[in-house]
């Protein structure tokens, strides 16, 4: 099936000729999954199916106070300010953003009335700016009216250099107006596919503009409300100890109906994320616990004792192995892994098509990672429009070694392959993280068995991850031939993530080693075709863009998937609750509940 | 002539305190990380914004300007401002100085309710059987680190048997005997934990520092005068044995602090020594550096009362 018939279908669908089902089975007829199916509809304008409402209580309060864990507890409550997900989940109970992502990565609104699209009037045809219509009669936690004035302000806020808020980059390049009291327009520059960032999510917080007007710029840190939130959320601030503990009280003006549930929130931080899950799965003693970062072998030995359950929700976090383009051991004017070095055993393709022979992402998957670590050789895998399905695991070390041996890398006595003198020995580095080491030792024993040697490195996690220009074992740097992370994706939409493999995010000395493009793997076609993804408006178009992209650096070896990340929650045996990986834990929070 | 003696070693912990404060911002400055690393690995923030907060918080100055800074706006009061919360120090470590306070307070209570009665008791028994026990479980007492005997506590009496709550919270809405049977409930084992751990090393002070003062004459002479054993032990010997065992408290009161860190970590208490180390974690550095700085003043402090009190009970020590 070409682009051509899936026009064609759409159509169909669009005029009334076929019906929603029958469209999706159309295309599970030919291999295409479900929500992928649906997901071309909304694209291509047709109305998404409202996601089905699982709220059942039938008045708001009355369900007790409800306690939840965070292992790193929440430092401040500014959303603006909120330099990590534990923090912007803690101010998450007071704020809310216009809309949030659910966890099919689609919009649910919060603030707005309605979520914008083209049929609504909310999306125009250039692309070049978004009309939001906010809820009214939503009332702030101090009984002020929440309208436009706050969008406005929040922008103006979010985007002065001087307030130094985490918010900037959503905010900086756009520009936003008041049509009227419940209506806002966000205009680009440029027509831009992905509109929904600022307002939206985890850095779409809303602050109302009647206790910060007076802290915008340098004062910022002096706004007494800072510390002590007033929002428009399902709850009221009530107490907060940095670190240590939120507390909040039911909100009785909140905007929707028969929400929320509990009567009060009690949001405890610290201590360890093993014993944060016996608290919820062995004793009862929490609700809740956020990122279990433990071992599935554990968290299922603590599951079976019957009061809680284990929680995975899919995201776009992704495990994954970077081969250096460029030679680490040789300086070019004040730096290593410089772009005017190549590398000069990994510039060969073949030596790159056998390294990805040999990474047994199932063994990893199974042995280490469990649940919590689903398999993958792809670099953008979610939301699942943009999954590419050409690039299957293929766990083969003869393969490998027959690479190797016809590209005419040969055995030495030593039983490392070798080339012009140069030996296939790498440096294989990583942060101090149990499952890393053991995939490190995992990948270095079939290396073994290829005729490659892996040297492994594990730096303290302080350091791989910091920006300290000085310090020659940060991530950023690169300075050895291999390594893993975790990398991050915090939109459902690949736009940003994909930019790390773009040639202007080379990082380098210039630029203090702050790019984003870690490998150093440069292409022009690549480049070309990210350019114009950054305005192309056929969301088909688009999707096919970003297959291309993770093909192009997981086929040309620049990077290799190795598990995917997702967010792993404990909850208790009653509590509902949607996790969404595309926003913050407690986004959904109103619609939290305990079966009766 | 006290009195002087008393001001004199407060001038002189003036210089050890600031070369005290100059080593540790040297360290911290020192030591890799940077407070807004979780912003550098965010691809939504652009890198200018990390650069605009080093600037802000003065991360790029060199260090010895950085130290001079802190110096004076510790002389005027001003403890700093923490990167990670965006408020005042001070406030902070206020926040959570009293938990720690109690936490420390009731352990050390215990420790000598544990210690004295046992101390006394085996030393007027030597090698007696209930010597031979008390000392036996003295041994593995301080031999056991906190946080095994901790981790212990929370594995026999939360999971297995589930008696106490492991996580400790410090705001209980509950309210009358309610609240105070709450908080007894979840400080008992961290108390205990930490009580037992100081009370194990006390049992074997108090014991030898009474077989010491038991073998004198004067006590001899008390007992051939006819005073029951009772009033020979508790009036003539625990008196003057224990002289030696309140100083050694004193001076033992950072060391509590130091294995409260580690045991507030295990339980959650919100208390100085968990601040520690989350701002450890986060690189919050002026945290850091000002909780250390507490634990400096702390030990030149307490090293202070122990020689004061030293002399006060016993006269025979002369100030100089």
């Amino acid at each position: 099936m070409n682009e051509r018939d899936l026009r064609g279908l759409i159509s169909k669908v669009k005029a009334g000729k076929m019906s929603r089902r029958g469209f999706v089975q159309r295309m599970a007829a030919v291999g295409i999954a479900a929500p992928f199916a649906t997901q071309l509809l909304v694209h291509s304008g047709v109305a998404m199916a409202q996601s089905k409402d699982t709220y059942k209580p039938t008045k708001a309060g009355g369900g007790g106070p409800l306690k939840v864990l965070w292992w790193q507890g929440p430092t401040l409550l500014n959303p603006h300010f909120a330099v990590g997900t534990k923090d912007q989940d803690g101010s998450r109970l007071f704020y809310e953003p216009l809309a949030a992502w659910d966890a099919e990565g689609n919009l649910k609104a919060k603030l707005a009335a309605e979520i914008p699209s083209r049929e609504n009037g909310g999306l125009s045809a250039d692309g070049k700016s978004v009309t939001w219509k906010l809820k009214q009669n939503v009332k702030w936690h101090d009984g002020k009216p929440f309208t436009a004035d706050d969008c406005i302000f929040n922008w103006q806020y979010a985007k002065d250099p001087a307030t130094a808020s985490v918010t900037i980059g959503s905010y900086q390049d756009v520009i936003v107006e008041k049509v009227d009291q419940y209506t806002i327009v966000v205009k680009f520059a440029k027509p831009t596919p992905f509109w929904a960032d600022a307002y939206v999510g985890t850095r779409g917080m809303l602050i109302p503009k009647h206790l910060f007007a007076e802290y915008i710029g340098a004062k910022s840190r002096d706004a007494p409300t800072n510390l002590k939130p007033v929002g428009t959320g399902p709850y009221m601030f009530k107490d907060f100890k940095p670190g240590d503990m939120v507390q909040g009280v039911i909100n009785p003006n909140y905007h929707q109906p028969n929400r929320p549930y509990f009567d009060s929130i009690e949001m405890k931080g610290g201590g360890d994320a093993i014993s944060a899950a016996r608290a919820v799965l062995q004793t009862g003693e929490f609700d809740f616990a956020w990122n279990m970062q433990v071992e599935d072998e554990i968290l299922t030995r603590l599951e079976k004792g019957g009061k809680g359950r284990v929680q995975v929700t899919p995201g776009g976090n992704i495990e994954h192995m970077q081969l250096n383009t460029t030679d680490p051991w040789t300086e070019v004017d004040g730096e290593r892994s410089s772009i005017k070095t190549k590398h000069p055993t990994l510039s060969d393709p073949a030596v790159r098509q056998a390294i990805a022979l040999i990474i047994d992402n199932k063994s990893i998957e199974q042995h280490i990672y469990g649940r919590t670590g689903p398999a993958t050789r792809d670099f953008l895998n979610n939301p699942p429009r943009f999954r590419s399905k050409d690039n299957a695991i293929d766990f083969n070390v003869d393969k490998a070694n027959d690479i190797l041996e016809k590209a005419g890398w040969v055995k030495g006595s030593d039983g490392i392959r070798a080339k012009d003198g140069k030996k296939l020995k790498f440096v294989y580095q990583t942060s101090i993280n149990q499952p890393r080491q053991k995939t490190q030792a995992i990948i270095k024993q079939s290396a073994q068995k290829a005729g490659m040697d892996m040297e492994l490195k594990s730096v303290t996690a302080s350091v791989f991850f910091s920006s300290d220009v000085a310090n020659p074992d940060t991530y950023t740097k690169f300075y050895c031939d291999l390594q893993m992370y975790t990398t991050t994706m915090s939109q459902p939409d690949p736009q940003v993530f994909m930019n790390q493999f773009t040639s202007w995010e080379v990082s380098t000395k210039d630029n203090k080693w702050q790019g984003r493009n870690i490998t150093r793997w440069r292409n022009e076609e690549y480049d070309k075709i990210f350019r114009a993804s950054e305005n192309e408006l056929d969301p088909i178009k688009r999707t096919a863009m970003f297959v291309k992209m993770n093909d192009m650096a997981v086929q040309n070896g620049a990077v290799l998937g190795i598990v995917q990340r997702p967010t792993v929650s404990a909850l208790a045996g009653k509590l509902n609750a949607n996790i969404s990986g595309w926003d913050n834990n407690t986004s959904d929070l109103s619609d939290w509940f305990k079966d009766a | 002539m006290s009195r002087q003696y008393v001001i004199r070693r407060l001038l002189i912990a003036i210089p050890s305190l600031l070369g005290i404060s100059l080593v540790l911002f040297t360290i911290l400055a020192l030591a890799p990380g940077d407070p807004f690393e979780e912003l550098a690995t965010n691809p939504a923030v652009p890198p200018e914004v990390r650069a605009a907060l080093r600037a802000k918080f003065g991360l790029d100055d060199p260090v010895w300007t950085r130290y001079i800074h802190w110096l004076f706006a510790m002389m005027q009061g001003d403890w700093g401002f923490s990167f990670v919360s965006r408020m005042d120090v001070d406030t902070l470590i206020l926040q959570r100085l009293p938990v720690t306070l109690m936490v420390i307070g009731s352990s050390q209570i215990i420790a000598i309710l544990v210690a004295l009665p046992v101390g006394v008791l085996a030393a007027t028994r030597p090698y007696s059987v209930f010597d031979q026990v008390a000392n036996t479980f003295a041994f593995i007492g301080f031999s056991l680190p906190t946080f095994f005997t901790g981790l212990l506590f929370i594995l026999v009496f939360s999971i297995q048997l589930d008696w106490l709550p492991f996580v400790y919270r410090a705001n209980i809405s509950a309210t009358g005997w309610q609240f105070y049977w709450e908080h007894i409930r979840q400080a008992i084992m961290p108390v205990m934990v930490l009580g037992l751990f100081q009370g194990a090393s006390l049992v074997r002070f108090v014991r030898s520092s009474v077989l010491d003062v038991i073998k004198l004459d004067y006590v001899t002479t008390a007992r051939s005068k006819g005073i029951g054993e009772r009033k020979v032990v508790t009036k003539h010997v625990v008196r003057n044995a224990l002289i030696p065992v309140v100083t050694l408290v004193a001076l033992q009161m950072p060391i509590v602090f130091g294995g409260a860190i580690v045991t507030e970590q295990i339980f959650r208490i919100p208390g100085i020594g968990s601040l520690l180390i989350s701002s450890m974690l986060a690189n919050d550095t002026p945290v850091v550096m000002a909780v250390t700085f507490v634990f400096a003043c702390l030990v030149v402090l307490f090293n202070l009362i122990a020689d004061i009190l030293y002399g006060w009970l016993d006269p025979r020590i002369a100030f100089r």
